[in-house]
């Protein structure tokens, strides 16, 4: 008899519940994985053994300049293909399997390989891309057409531990108390249905963005259709999938501050906007008209992890729990207080994440870096490609 | 000539209930009730009845009823009453057979086989009477990319010029010639006091109506009636018209005898010469000319106005919308061939064409694929009837929906379809003032607001329930549809999975 098929994400669309987690050092000082692990842990009940994973930030240092992609296996041939198709496009620097414990709880993991890379830079200059937009199509292509194989990750100093299991579970799988990272998000998932596959955990991630997520979100074809026109693919059609793709159309190619993708996102109401001076209101009303597809809806809380930091995003209307803390440089996050409080018993400013406004911690250097820069957004395709490489004859005007 | 044509309608009236009162004979224009001679009882000649109820509803007691012809047919499915009687028609005048109003016939209405969406467990429905729940759409071309300073939170470069619509709904374009002006007016009151937009059709826009001009479109079509600077420049918005779905393919002719002075006026035509629209715009014979035509608008409006195209749905929409998309047009609108009209060849009516949710569907997808979707306003009509249909097409792809037939319903209207006679007994599809005056714009205006009202209402309802708080994250979210009753292909068309899945 064939095995029963159970549709996974990107042939279905599963909602879930979920518990999420957040630390954060905004002085760049890198800690282990115990306490994230412990605090998502205290969230047990909110997952159901269905997904749990961790995204860390400064992990790989020695090889802070080169894309670090984490590849799960589900066969030999999978990883034939998939490294075949990665020499064929970028230059290896190291590839290793991801150290993995034997769990008793953990059955049935895919082979789970990183691979530290530089885009090939004859292939990427021919592209036209630069390097992200580069990095983003040959991810989309693995995930898109390499049967068995997903890549969990694609950033730079960055890493995604996944896979189906409790979260904590998944953190001992993965031995996540052996990285140091200056951040770390962790997240817990209750999907209603049971799909069993390793690539559909959280952490989301794209490039340095990594997203965990709690909520459902109704306008979820609205915005996957608004993103689709600018060759983000939806596959696992999940919301984490289309908030990390927004964050990456607004914040990378529009160029928009992370804070203000939020903004957009969870925009302000109209009779909020009608209240303000006119200058302002014609600001907020061009976003609106503009980004109206990228209005994100329904009941979410989301913490999103990349180079500058963290940021938290509730809905607008506050249906989804998510409460921030901070202790000295270091800043937490969780979807319940308790599972602040049991890493840092004497946080201060405990206080819930209001609705609609992005909570956002930078690291001090981003932040005085920010403070420089201008003020005006610069889309990414105006930006000169940085990456000429003498491969081409030189021009007869400059010869 | 021997006549075969049959009666539609028989009146049928009560005669212990009739007090012979004469309401009937004052109030119909089609000279149904006659009394032949003083002092003696109402003659009814059914042959002329049209079926619009004026009689039914303003009898005083309630002694009158309109019921079809009692004749049946062959019993054929092919050669059907209605076939034979087109026959008989066409054989005693030799003519094209008008009709008014949309396709009649049964084909599918889609949006009937697409169900909405409503949240349970997972996620929480949102109750309108609690939160926030916003109806307010913009209408105009954006920029993929804005440009903004962000610390100063302002814009730097503006954006094109945008139509705000408090509700996701305007009114067709109706022209003073096709209706009266105070249908028209009606139009305007109504439109100003929901804060959304009337269409002054291509008649020219009546001087009575400048003083809601910051609410009309400016209609432009093949005739170029009533079109100078002045009109252009006075209308929030201009539309050009390439079509209608009620009649695609082809012109208008308003014959001499309508154009009364004041039709002549604001047309600008003399008085009682006919009013032809060609089939075609003749400065548009390809894609490229109406780029020319939009652009032409736009220097004569200091592109202060946002320019509408409006075709019929067709075979090929969705390439000529994206087409219309890359010729600065700023708004598209799609009529389907169920789209009203004050008079249409019958044949075109009922045999060109296809209806709006595919047209719709298909355009937004088209657009979508290229990219340009964001960059574009889409509003669909022909035939929105309720609440849930406008949820549909905005759940299809619409940023907002035109609505005819129902705000003309919503002011009397029994879609009797003769329009194209003149005779309209509620004052709406005539010119003659005994009728015109039958119908009061401020009265009729509070109907189609109240109507408006009621279906925003609806609307806030049926978003709520689906967990959405703003028709922003509706606007092409079709996950939140399901097809019953379909097949594979129309499901692939309209993008929606069947109910179940």
């Amino acid at each position: 008899m064939a095995a029963r098929h159970i549709p996974r994400e990107g042939e279905t669309r599963i909602p879930s519940g979920c518990a999420i987690a957040g630390i954060m050092d905004r002085s760049g000082a890198r800690h282990d994985g115990t306490d994230i692990l412990k605090s998502i842990a205290l969230m047990h009940d909110r997952s159901n053994g269905l997904g749990g994973g961790f995204a860390a930030y400064g992990i790989y240092p020695d090889y802070a300049d080169l894309y670090a992609f984490h590849i799960m296996y589900e066969s030999r041939e999978a990883r034939a293909a998939t490294e075949a198709y990665l020499e064929h496009y970028y230059l290896c620097e190291k590839q290793e399997r991801v150290p993995t414990e034997d769990h008793p709880a953990i059955k049935n993991p895919p082979d789970i390989w990183r691979y530290f890379m530089a885009p090939h830079p004859m292939r990427l200059a021919a592209s036209g891309l630069d390097e992200a937009e580069y990095t983003m199509r040959h991810v989309f292509h693995i995930n898109g057409a390499v049967d068995g194989a997903f890549v969990a990750s694609s950033g730079k100093n960055m890493g995604v531990f996944k896979g189906v299991g409790y979260p904590e579970d998944i953190g001992e799988f993965y031995r996540i108390a052996d990285y140091d990272a200056w951040a770390w998000t962790a997240h817990g998932r209750f999907p209603t249905n049971t799909p069993g596959w390793w690539g559909g955990a959280h952490p989301f991630t794209l490039l340095n963005w990594s997203i965990v997520h709690n909520g459902e979100i109704s306008s979820y074809d609205a915005n996957r259709r608004y993103v689709e026109q600018f060759g983000y693919d939806c596959e696992l059609q999940t919301d984490t999938e289309v908030i990390t793709y927004l964050f990456d159309l607004l914040a990378r190619r529009h160029g928009l501050s992370q804070e203000m993708a939020a903004h957009i996102m969870a925009a302000p109401s109209w009779r909020a906007i009608d209240a303000m001076a006119p200058e302002n209101a014609a600001f907020e009303t061009a976003l609106r008209t503009v980004y109206a597809s990228a209005l994100v809806n329904g009941p979410f809380s989301i913490i999103l992890g990349s180079e500058e930091g963290l940021l938290a995003l509730n809905d607008r209307l506050k249906l989804r729990a998510l409460m921030a803390a901070e202790k000295g440089p270091v800043v937490y996050l969780a979807s319940e207080q308790a599972a602040i409080q049991v890493v840092c018993p004497d946080a201060e400013n405990v206080r819930s994440i209001e609705g609609g406004v992005p909570f956002v911690v930078q690291l001090d250097a981003v932040a005085r870096r920010k403070q420089e820069e201008a003020a005006e957004n610069r889309a990414v395709r105006d930006w000169p490609l940085e990456h000429e490489v003498g491969v081409q004859p030189r021009r007869r005007r400059e010869a | 000539m021997m006549d075969c044509v049959l009666p539609r309608y028989k009146v049928l009236r009560d005669h212990d209930q009739c007090t012979d009162c004469g309401l009937c004979a004052r109030t119909c224009a089609n000279g149904v009730y006659r009394r032949p001679r003083e002092g003696g009882p109402i003659a009814i000649n059914s042959k002329r009845c049209v079926n619009c109820q004026r009689c039914v509803v303003f009898c005083p007691a309630e002694a009158l009823a309109v019921t079809a012809w009692p004749q049946v047919g062959t019993g054929s499915a092919n050669w059907t009453l209605e076939a034979m009687q087109d026959i008989a028609r066409q054989a005693q005048t030799g003519g094209v057979l008008l009709s008014s109003m949309g396709n009649p016939k049964p084909y599918h209405v889609y949006w009937d086989h697409l169900l909405l969406n409503a949240s349970q467990v997972t996620n929480p429905s949102i109750d309108p009477l609690r939160e926030p729940m916003e109806t307010r759409v913009f209408l105009g071309s954006r920029p993929e990319i804005p440009k903004v300073n962000e610390r100063e939170r302002r814009v730097v470069e503006p954006l094109p010029p945008q139509l705000k619509l408090d509700v996701p709904l305007m009114f067709s374009a109706m022209s003073f010639g096709s209706i009266s002006l105070n249908a028209q007016k009606a139009l305007a009151l109504a439109a100003r006091e929901l804060g959304t937009f009337f269409n002054v059709g291509e008649g020219g826009m009546h001087r009575d109506l400048e003083p809601f001009a910051h609410c009309a479109f400016a209609q432009v079509a093949s005739g170029r009636f009533g079109v100078d600077a002045h009109y252009l420049n006075t209308a929030a918005a201009i539309e050009i018209k390439i079509g209608q779905g009620a009649k695609p393919g082809i012109g208008g002719h308003l014959p001499g005898e309508k154009i009364s002075g004041e039709v002549s006026r604001t047309r600008m035509i003399p008085e009682g010469s006919d009013a032809i629209s060609p089939a075609p715009h003749h400065d548009i014979y390809s894609i490229e000319d109406l780029r020319q035509l939009v652009f032409s608008i736009k220097e004569a409006t200091g592109y202060r106005k946002p320019v509408a195209v409006k075709i019929a749905a067709v075979h090929n929409a969705a390439a000529i919308a994206s087409g219309m998309a890359r010729t600065g047009a700023d708004i598209i609108v799609v009529d389907g061939f169920r789209g009203g009209t004050g008079a249409a060849p019958k044949r075109i009516r009922d045999a060109v064409g296809i209806p709006v949710e595919l047209a719709l569907a298909a355009i937004d997808q088209r657009l979508r694929d290229e990219g340009i979707r964001s960059t574009v306003s889409l509003v669909a009509s022909g035939s929105i009837r309720n609440a849930a249909d406008v949820v549909r097409a905005i759940a299809l792809g619409a940023d907002a929906c035109s609505i005819g037939s129902a705000a003309l319903i919503a002011m009397g209207c029994h879609q009797c379809g003769d329009c194209s006679s003149g005779r309209c007994n509620w004052g709406i599809a005539t010119q003659r003032p005994a009728l015109t005056e039958r119908l009061d714009p401020e009265e009729a205006a509070e109907r189609v607001v109240n109507l408006v009202r009621g279906w925003t209402l609806e609307l806030q309802e049926m978003m709520g329930g689906m967990g959405i708080n703003a028709v922003d994250s509706l606007r092409g979210n079709r996950l939140m549809l399901r097809g019953v009753g379909l097949n594979e292909k129309e499901l692939e068309i309209l993008g929606v999975k069947y109910a179940g899945e």
